[in-house]
């Protein structure tokens, strides 16, 4: 029953959330006409049959959240110096990265904290072989790169969700 | 008129003004590296920091300064903030995989090529070696070519 | 007094934000390819959030934020249908 009626009950919950946002207000009427928006909206999502996923290690995801924001912070500051300095012989490139994680949620997370990240833009992926290209803009040694994205993210994701 | 229309106590409009400027202190040196860098792909990199910590910086100083001007907390910022933590990624990677596309369609040796399409460079190398450069022959581009190598998990 | 700091705060910050518009309006004029004027109209929309952000600040109303929103959202959309246009618009082989 809960089931049929509420198949996505995170996207849900969002969605409603986004409806209480928007109208700035927390009135009964507000909530009813969200949720009620909301769970419609969900159900659509039936139609396109995705994946299910259970949120786990909830600790582990906000552990994540913070390493990827205080790296944000990090990358943005090194960015900015080599636009505005003059720092001579720095050069940039792809990577290939093999992956081990098959799970699309994780490989979209992957994706999106990579290209947030600046510095760093996830540009290709291969589903069969399992590898994926990135450009960096400050490529000194890409075995540091492979260990960074592997160990700080990939592991971190295959944590959360596999 | 320089003076701002609501009025709001000193401690409040430090912080403001602290953010605002340095939001857009980020989103400017992120767009002068637009004309700065030299290459498309070292191009890509500079609007990210606008788009993340710099409207992010903005994002807050909004927050907080209407949350202080109207004596509640103002949250529909957080509407932006999350647009763009969804949508900023996923643009430029598409227009990344777009310009890699037109690339290699042009047959433009700065960018790696796609292993299993050339028999003539195997992709992945060596353990640890440097993939050979790729169509040396090529006349050379208008950017010096970046350095394209593949690595293996060791 | 708090006014007047915060009113010249943003308005160097709007300077800013208008030359970084200006900076990324250059990409979009002058190319060199296709990809780069795409990556300066992707530029050039997040700054104007940016920009339209700060006058929300300094005319102390919320209009401006919906204004930024939907700026947010077309800007999204066009710069993923120019980069889906890139890959599949040039089908000359």
């Amino acid at each position: 029953m809960m089931a049929r009626w509420l198949p996505y009950p995170l996207v849900a919950a969002a969605l409603a959330g986004v409806w209480l946002l928007l109208n700035e207000t927390v009135s009964p009427g507000a909530i009813l006409l969200g949720a009620v928006a909301a769970v419609a909206a969900s159900r659509v999502l039936v139609r396109l049959d995705m994946p299910r996923i259970r949120p786990r290690r909830l600790l582990a995801i906000v552990r994540l959240t913070g390493i990827v924001l205080v790296e944000i912070v990090r990358s943005n500051n090194a960015v900015a110096r080599i636009i505005l300095g003059r720092r001579k012989g720095r050069t940039s490139g792809f990577v290939r990265i093999p992956l081990d994680m098959r799970n699309p949620y994780g490989l979209c997370a992957l994706a999106c904290i990579i290209t947030a990240t600046p510095g760093t833009v996830w540009v290709e992926y291969d589903s069969t072989d399992s590898w994926v290209l990135i450009h960096v803009l400050d490529l000194v040694d890409e075995e540091v790169w492979v260990r960074i994205i592997k160990q700080r993210y990939e592991a971190r994701l295959m944590e959360i969700f596999e | 008129m320089i003076e701002v229309a609501a009025d709001v106590p000193l401690w409040a409009a430090i912080p403001t003004a602290l953010l605002v400027l340095l939001g857009a202190g980020l989103a400017l040196t992120g767009s002068f590296g637009l004309l700065r860098l030299s290459s498309f792909y070292d191009r890509i990199h500079a609007p990210t920091l606008g788009s993340t910590l710099g409207i992010g910086c903005v994002l807050i100083a909004s927050m907080f300064f209407f949350s202080v001007v109207e004596t509640r907390p103002v949250l529909h910022e957080l509407l932006i903030t999350v647009l763009m933590v969804v949508t900023t990624p996923v643009a430029l990677m598409l227009l990344a995989r777009a310009a890699l596309y037109r690339d290699r369609t042009e047959g433009n040796p700065d960018v790696p090529p796609l292993p299993g399409l050339d028999p003539e460079e195997p992709v992945p190398a060596p353990e640890g070696g440097e993939a050979p450069e790729s169509h040396p022959a090529a006349a050379p581009a208008e950017e010096p070519a970046s350095a394209v190598r593949t690595v293996r998990e060791s | 007094m708090s006014a007047a700091i915060l009113g010249w705060t943003i308005l160097v910050a709007q300077i800013m934000l208008g030359l970084a518009m200006a900076c990324a309006a250059y990409r979009v004029l002058r190319g060199p390819r296709a990809q780069d004027r795409v990556l300066g109209l992707d530029t050039l929309y997040v700054n104007a959030m940016m920009l339209l952000l700060t006058f929300g600040i300094r005319s102390g109303s919320t209009v401006y934020f919906d204004a930024a929103l939907v700026i947010g959202l077309l800007g999204f959309v066009a710069t993923s249908a120019l980069s889906k246009f890139l890959m599949r618009g040039e089908v000359i082989e």
